[in-house]
């Protein structure tokens, strides 16, 4: 196992290196006799019986509402009349509508910001917590996720009281140290900072996510890097980073997919219970100028239109970080 | 290759026609085979979506409504504001509901939808008296021609302005009443004031975005033509409201500041903007005039009806409606229930319940905006003294300015062509765009929306 050599084989994941289980050496399975089908028949019926319950709702609440949605994409449909077919119509209508390359823009500025600053965020607090002692680290296990439980509308208002130009809480504490705060909520410059701010206010769920593979990182390679005269960063970099990759990078493609939806926080302080009839153009998010399309405007076509633009985009984007990830993340079961 | 062809053409015949098949909405499903009659015994379920029973004023006029429909049928609310979203499950589910609560400026987008049927036969066959509501009232559920809503509430604006700072700065209610856009101006820097470079008293807040309609108005324009098909939002009037009621926030540092400052104050408490003299003056709905005689009785506010630049009262009319939307199983008990709610006897009832509970807690009644000018007539009848003069002007303000309301014509496209003017207002709010150019942007936006719509109508038709 490569846990037990220290450095040098954690290290070790160029090229080849992966190959060595899943390949070469690998034996013919014998053939099956009719008992041990029969037997494999009734394990195989008996796992999907067990996983069913998953299928139906997949099949009921994913699959078919993504291609019923895929059909009224290419109709006019407002939900109360029937849908009249109008090919790519929506489509071509979307790549015309200025208001599309400005969420889309307010979207993309928000995610490549507030994911790394999250996951980075995320991380510090983990490794804060992965040096504290058991009870202590329980308690603020607890402590950071709480937040995560706040209802996001409340999150959105919330965000208007601490953000507040005037009165909140983040301009008094800048005040405190001569820095005079920007007007978060008004100011276009300032609104998506804000809100990346405060969404990490919900950082809580991967900071648990990513101490629980920090405390799995094997104790006995920091012993060994030490004893090789490793110092904190460089452990860091070739220990704790290499081993909890998979974990760090699950986190950045979850964080990206719910970036890229971003919606509850951002509508509610300044489009819905916040302010019913101020906005602001810096906050509006490709899913929240969908809602508008589907549920305000009645443009359910369109916005089904709209949905499957951003499923492609966000398919395409997790698609490229799965590729870098094969040459940053480090999988154990795929080194001989 | 034709044989594997074959499978997946019925496939897919198979999956166009699935698809095709399910969504069937309602649309358009008429009331032709319905008699109104008022004095036909009624049956059935009554589902009322977006209406919650929770004052007197309700619960009196859903009394009386529930025995004018009879033991026959059986009433249920779906409370709170009506959510749209439910409502259109609701409707592709084909079982909507048989009554809607909705906004009025909400109903021109579900008519022109075929969502909600017109309401000719009803008004007829169960004799509602149409001429008894409030014009821009009707004028807002009155659709191409065609009544879609009953009309119910009516929320105006006033001046509400704190005395003791406009005494202090040596000015009158009549500075900051809109009457005279110069000296409003002048009591803005007056009355503002500021204290370690943040605002800590609003001179005057114009209430933007909300109020760009009753700005422009005052300055002589509307913000749609009257038969609701073209929209008028770059016109010079408008554009110059607009600039005013901006400059009005940016003599005080821009709305930012105002904003925040507006955001941080305790609006619905004992610490509101008048009675910690933090505003001076405002453009207001009605209903603040109750929560300020609640929570700070003794604060030294003061009222009049907002009003043009020619002297003249001017408030711009909101409320709600009933209407029954399509292919709903009971709009004869639906049409029953509407008629009762806005009737003048269940108007005055309620006003008498209020009146007594009023009482009860020893407080005076201070009137009920109905949409209803027979009822608002009888209900002001009711108004009781609150032995300050001050709250009774303001009642008194309140009953002028609904004399002289006016209203954006319900049309097909009202929840783009209301996005597209506030987008525009917020633009020049936010420093994005300044008036003319957001103005221009707003009305192409709102223009091709209104042209869309309007043909979709007429192309139904």
């Amino acid at each position: 196992m490569a846990t037990t050599t220290g450095l040098a084989a954690v290290t070790a994941t160029g090229p080849g290196a992966s190959e060595g289980r899943r390949g070469r050496g690998a034996r013919p399975e014998p053939p099956l006799t009719p008992g041990r089908r029969r037997a494999r028949r009734r394990n195989t019926i008996a796992a999907i019986l067990f996983i069913s319950p998953w299928i139906v709702g997949f099949l009921v609440f994913t699959l078919w509402p993504m291609i019923y949605s895929a059909y009224l994409s290419l109709t006019d449909y407002d939900v109360i009349n029937d849908p009249d077919f109008v090919g790519f119509d929506n489509y071509v209508q979307l790549f015309q509508d200025p208001k599309i390359a400005l969420s889309l823009g307010n979207t993309l500025f928000y995610t490549v910001i507030q994911v790394p600053l999250h996951v980075l965020v995320a991380l510090g607090l983990a490794v804060l917590l992965n040096q504290a002692g058991r009870r202590s680290s329980g308690f603020f296990r607890t402590v950071f996720f709480l937040p995560r439980m706040t209802p996001p509308v409340a999150v959105g208002v919330l965000f208007l009281l601490l953000f507040n130009g005037q009165t909140g809480l983040i301009n008094t504490v800048l005040g405190w140290v001569g820095i005079q705060g920007p007007a978060w909520t008004t100011d276009p410059a300032w609104v998506k900072p804000g809100l990346i701010l405060m969404s990490l206010w919900a950082v809580g769920s991967s900071v648990i996510i990513l101490l629980a593979a920090l405390r799995n990182v094997p104790n006995e390679l920091y012993e060994s890097a030490r004893i090789d005269g490793a110092g904190f960063w460089q452990q860091t970099r070739r220990i704790t980073v290499p081993l909890i990759s998979p974990t760090i990078f699950f986190v950045v493609i979850v964080n990206t997919i719910a970036a890229f939806q971003t919606f509850d926080e951002a509508y509610t302080a300044f489009f819905g219970a916040g302010n019913t009839t101020y906005s602001n153009d810096a906050a509006l998010f490709y899913v929240i100028y969908l809602f508008q399309q589907g549920f305000q405007f009645l443009h359910m076509g369109y916005a089904s239109a709209m949905a499957w633009v951003l499923f492609v985009i966000i398919m395409a984007i997790t698609g490229i970080q799965v590729l870098v990830s094969r040459r940053f993340v480090y999988y154990e079961g795929d080194q001989s | 290759m034709k044989k594997h062809l074959a499978p997946w053409a019925v496939l897919a015949v198979a999956a166009a026609l699935t698809l095709s098949s399910c969504a069937t909405g309602t649309g358009s499903k008429g009331d032709a085979d319905v008699t109104y009659d008022p004095n036909a015994t009624l049956s059935g379920d009554l589902q009322v979506m977006g209406f919650g029973a929770t004052d007197e004023i309700a619960t009196t006029r859903l009394d009386r409504t529930e025995q004018a429909l009879g033991d026959g049928v059986k009433v249920s609310l779906i409370e709170g504001d009506l959510d749209i979203q439910q409502f259109l499950s609701a409707v592709a589910s084909g079982k909507p509901p048989e009554l809607l609560y909705v906004d009025r400026n909400k109903l021109g987008s579900l008519a022109a939808r075929g969502a909600i049927i017109p309401l000719d036969k009803c008004i007829e066959g169960e004799g509602i008296d149409t001429s008894q509501f409030v014009e821009s009232a009707l004028d807002q559920v009155t659709l191409d021609g065609t009544v879609y809503g009953i009309p119910e509430f009516n929320t105006v604006q006033l001046t509400m302005a704190d005395k003791s700072l406009l005494d202090a700065a040596g000015l009158t209610i009549d500075d900051v009443n809109g009457s005279n856009w110069d000296a409003m101006a002048a009591a803005n820097t007056a009355l503002m004031k500021t204290d370690g470079g943040k605002l800590s008293v609003i001179g005057v807040d114009s209430k933007l975005p909300e109020f760009l309609p009753l700005w422009a108005k005052a300055n002589g324009a509307d913000l749609i033509s009257a038969d609701g098909k073209t929209a008028q939002l770059n016109s010079p009037e408008v554009v110059q409201a607009l600039e005013y009621a901006v400059g009005i926030y940016d003599a005080q540092g821009g709305f930012s500041a105002v904003k925040a400052f507006r955001d941080s104050a305790d609006f619905f408490g004992a610490g509101n903007q008048y009675a910690t003299n933090q505003l001076g003056a405002m453009p207001m709905e009605q209903w603040y005039l109750n929560v300020l005689n609640d929570v700070s009785p003794e604060a030294t506010v003061e009222f009049d009806t907002f009003r043009d630049t020619s002297g003249e009262p001017l408030a711009f009319s909101t409320g709600q409606a009933w209407a029954i939307p399509s292919g709903t199983k009971n709009p004869a008990a639906a049409c029953r229930f509407a008629k009762t709610m806005t009737d003048v006897d269940s108007w005055v009832a309620a006003a008498q319940a209020r009146v007594d509970a009023r009482a009860a807690d020893g407080k005076a009644f201070t009137g009920l905006l109905t949409a209803n000018s027979a009822a608002d007539a009888k209900v002001k009848e009711l108004v009781t003294s609150s032995g300050d003069a001050k709250w009774d002007d303001g009642v008194a303000a309140m009953y002028e300015a609904n004399d002289h309301t006016f209203s954006l014509p319900a049309n097909p496209a009202d929840q783009e062509f209301t996005t597209a003017w506030q987008d525009a207002v917020n633009r020049v709010l936010n420093g994005q765009a300044d008036p003319q150019a957001s103005l221009d942007q707003a009305q192409d936006e709102a223009q091709k929306a209104l042209d869309k719509a309007w043909a979709d109508l007429q192309g139904e038709g």
